[in-house]
């Protein structure tokens, strides 16, 4: 069996207004609606609208045969309840197909993983609830971190979960000589199943496909079939991922990239003796080859495939360490707007704008952050953080004097 | 008296220094023939305000000729911008590049259309303004110079020349306070040929004079130390109240080498050590904010430490309003007002010794600007030590209602009068 592996990442931070010194004590609504709720829109009308209505009519025209996978994070499934429903409902029409799959990750998109396990299940059951809640009872059964984030440790935690699977990506540095076309398994805990991105093909789409400057400019679905038919015969899954945004946003309509997928499955179809199946149908069908080792954790994102994006200079790690350190405090207070907030505050994206690694990959984090610049990220995060920290100290005294 | 600035058109210090001077002569009678390179037409009628694009050169005047030669190696020779920092030079640049017109010329005469800013064409309108000098102490009646600051010390020299009358410079900054030890020489030439050519040299401080002494060979007899004073010294009541329940320090200034923003964030780590209740601000904007930010990161106070970029209007009084402490931890400070103004919030300040204003202002706590360990000290104490900070509050004010420009200008009526009589 040789089979392709499709996978969207459907994801938007809830982003913070610009919050002032002045505003610690006094505002506490630090949620950006308006930018929020346009942002949703523009992207639903160029791609998420679009995109859900190709993939449904090639489900049904091929009977199933095409299929692929999301995974939809929690702040994104909340601002789609609340600014898109229509986007919902288009959604709701592909999973009720039986050809789509879902997965599970962190409800608020969150590198708790790394952080503290207590709060990395809370956010991962929060999300299998929430996706029970909006599928129709639908349970995930494979899971897939924050931004592809994995380790022996973050599998072996995952497995304790009763995930069957988990996907990462394929970085160079982990695999060597090894090819990411197979199906591995943690090192720690053999029976969850590893399943690693193939960046070159994936980025091919996600990245390069609109690159005029690129040498294998235009990407045809005769010259994406040619090049999956010269890998050798034993290597059986290839992994697309890549986020769903690809289609429509990050790849505007012009560069011809709705039309490539509409073609896609007809020229796998025709040309090669490829399937299409869902992480959980490939984990099911291909026994894995071997163990893979990740002492360090590795991620989608960058050159270096690591955490550099999100975490590692000073403003990041002082951003991240106070955030966690509220966690018990948090814990302990019953209050839904501030679940609500520690929740979103936790959200990978307000690290990933204070990235200072300008000279590589700051193109691409600019062109994601609405900041100036990642010191401006970082004081606008300090300042609510601040006012967080107020709030809860507040709350948890009136708690304590309650009792 | 030649001047580059004055209110309400002002970026800096220099402009109000102007204003109150000027202000306080007018209060001794003195009649005061001011120029600056633009007017803008809203200024308050306190003196004959000549603006220096209005008027005529005539370049038949043979003597003008000899100006002209030495000015022009100004305008190629630097392209510099004295008080600001990189970003607001490019505002600047910008903006003085649209404020500038050319005007009609006849053959034998011209007229300069002054931008009156720090911009790209700064060398190019000192020298200009220093031949619109010559053409003004050509026809107008005088009997003494006043320049002040390095950009109007051409126009000064210019008009000491053609007109033989006695020469004041007036140093509000030097380049030493502004760039430290790597000055710019075209700039530092142009302050020591205006101190050397002047009959008196006046400083803003004690600290200044010993600068103008020791860096720019003067000697100490030519030069008089005349404080600034405050133009309003009344009490500021503010409604705006804090909403944080923690003290709160604040540093409010140009975030630049000069003001030294980096020891007021050292200080804070130590003193957020001991005591954790307190906030710390930086205000302002500038070439090393970047830094700072970066610095409060690395030393884990973020939630402790907060930036609020360059504030302006209400947020200047607001800021103030809910300080319980500033701090001025300038490595070198000709003056510094901005202590007064907290003073006037009732405040208590610390300001560095290497400040002028630490001389005319005794009830604050002065401390060196590299010893943090009694910058943090001085912090805790005047936030935990209730006594102390009351006593400021008291005595500030006081001290603050005796800063008049009245007495400013009586003094330097005597030191007018005083050179006046030494010239032969």
């Amino acid at each position: 069996m040789r089979t392709i592996c499709f996978y969207f990442q459907v994801h938007q931070p809830v982003r913070l207004k610009p919050y002032r010194f002045f505003d610690i004590g006094e505002d506490h609504q630090y949620w950006d609606d308006f930018s929020n709720r346009s942002i949703m829109r523009k992207v639903a009308q160029k791609c998420y609208l679009p995109m859900n209505a190709l993939l449904l009519e090639l489900i049904k025209k091929y009977n199933g045969a095409f299929k692929v996978s999301f995974s939809i994070s929690g702040t994104f499934l909340e601002q789609m309840e609340a600014y898109a429903p229509d986007v919902l409902e288009s959604f709701q029409k592909l999973v009720a197909t039986g050809h789509v799959e879902l997965l599970n990750e962190t409800y608020a998109h969150s590198l708790a993983a790394l952080k503290s396990k207590e709060e990395f299940h809370k956010l991962v059951k929060k999300h299998q609830a929430k996706i029970k809640e909006l599928f129709n009872g639908y349970t995930p059964k494979v899971f897939r971190n924050t931004e592809l984030i994995y380790s022996d440790q973050i599998g072996a935690m995952v497995a304790e979960l009763g995930y069957e699977g988990i996907l990462t990506e394929g970085a160079k540095h982990i695999l060597g000589w090894k090819s990411p076309n197979y199906v591995y398994c943690n090192s720690i805990e053999p029976k969850l199943k590893v399943l690693l991105k193939n960046f070159r093909l994936s980025d091919d789409i996600a990245f390069r496909f609109g690159n005029r400057t690129w040498e294998d400019y235009p990407l045809t679905t005769d010259k994406f079939v040619k090049w999956i038919n010269t890998i050798p015969e034993e290597e059986e899954v290839i992994n697309l991922f890549m986020d769903y945004e690809t289609f429509g946003e990050h790849q505007w309509a012009e560069t011809g990239i709705f039309e490539f997928m509409k073609h896609l499955p007809e020229a796998v179809f025709n040309y090669s003796n490829y399937s299409f199946s869902t992480p959980s149908e490939v984990i099911a069908e291909i026994p894995p080859i071997g163990k893979i080792h990740v002492p360090i954790p590795i991620s989608w994102a960058d050159e270096e495939r690591d955490l550099t994006a999100w975490l590692g200079n000073d403003l990041q790690d002082e951003a991240f360490d106070r955030l966690y350190e509220l966690e018990k405090l948090v814990n302990t207070i019953d209050d839904e707007e501030i679940q609500r907030d520690w929740n979103f505050l936790q959200t990978s994206d307000h690290f990933y704008y204070m990235c200072t690694k300008f000279f590589s990959d700051g193109d691409i984090h600019a062109y994601f952050s609405p900041y100036d610049s990642p010191y401006d990220a970082f004081i606008n995060y300090m300042n609510v953080l601040s006012d967080f920290m107020i709030r809860i100290k507040e709350k948890a005294s009136l708690q304590e004097a309650s009792k | 008296m030649f001047g580059w600035e004055f209110p309400p058109h002002i970026s800096g210090g220099l402009g109000t220094a102007c204003y109150g001077l000027v202000k306080g002569l007018a209060h001794h009678k003195q009649d005061i023939i001011f120029v600056v390179p633009k007017l803008w037409g809203d200024e308050e009628p306190l003196a004959d305000f000549v603006n220096a694009s209005d008027v005529t050169i005539d370049y038949r005047e043979r003597r003008f000729k000899k100006f002209w030669k030495n000015l022009t190696y100004l305008e190629v020779s630097s392209f510099l911008v004295p008080y600001l920092g990189p970003e607001q030079f490019k505002k600047y640049t910008d903006a003085s590049m649209h404020d500038r017109t050319d005007i009609a010329e006849s053959i034998f005469s011209n007229k300069f259309e002054f931008s009156g800013k720090y911009g790209k064409d700064l060398m190019m309108e000192v020298s200009r303004y220093a031949l619109v000098a010559a053409q003004i102490a050509k026809d107008k009646e005088f009997d003494i110079i006043h320049a002040h600051d390095w950009l109007s010390f051409p126009a000064g020299i210019a008009a000491k020349e053609i007109s033989g009358k006695p020469l004041i410079a007036h140093v509000h900054a030097t380049e030493f306070d502004r760039s430290g030890e790597t000055v710019n020489q075209v700039v530092y030439d142009i302050e020591r040929a205006g101190m050397h050519a002047a009959d008196h040299v006046l400083a803003v401080s004690q600290l200044t004079k010993n600068i103008i002494v020791k860096k720019y060979g003067v000697p100490a007899s030519k030069v008089t130390v005349v404080h600034n004073a405050v133009l309003d010294a009344s009490i500021i009541k503010s409604n705006y109240e804090k909403k944080v329940p923690e003290k709160i320090v604040t540093f409010l200034g140009r975030i630049t080498f000069q003001k030294g923003p980096e020891y007021f964030v050292e200080a804070a780590k130590k003193v957020i050590e001991r005591d954790p209740n307190v906030r710390f601000v930086m205000a302002g904007n500038g070439d090393l904010l970047n830094r700072m930010i970066d610095r409060v990161a690395e030393l884990r106070m973020g939630t402790k430490f907060h930036f609020t970029g360059f504030l302006k209007g209400d947020d200047v009084d607001h800021m103030y309003a809910i300080s319980d402490v500033y701090v001025m931890p300038s490595v070198s400070e000709p003056f510094g007002i901005s202590p007064l103004e907290a003073v006037r919030h009732n405040t208590p300040v610390i300001i560095s010794k290497q400040s002028g204003v630490a001389e005319v202002l005794n009830n604050a706590i002065k401390v060196d600007f590299w010893d943090i360990d009694s910058m943090a000290d001085a912090i805790f104490g005047l936030l935990h030590y209730d006594g102390i900070s009351r006593m400021f509050k008291e005595l500030g004010t006081k001290e603050l209602k005796k800063l008049k420009w009245e007495h400013v200008a009586a003094k330097l009526v005597k030191v007018y009068q005083n050179t006046l009589s030494q010239k032969p």
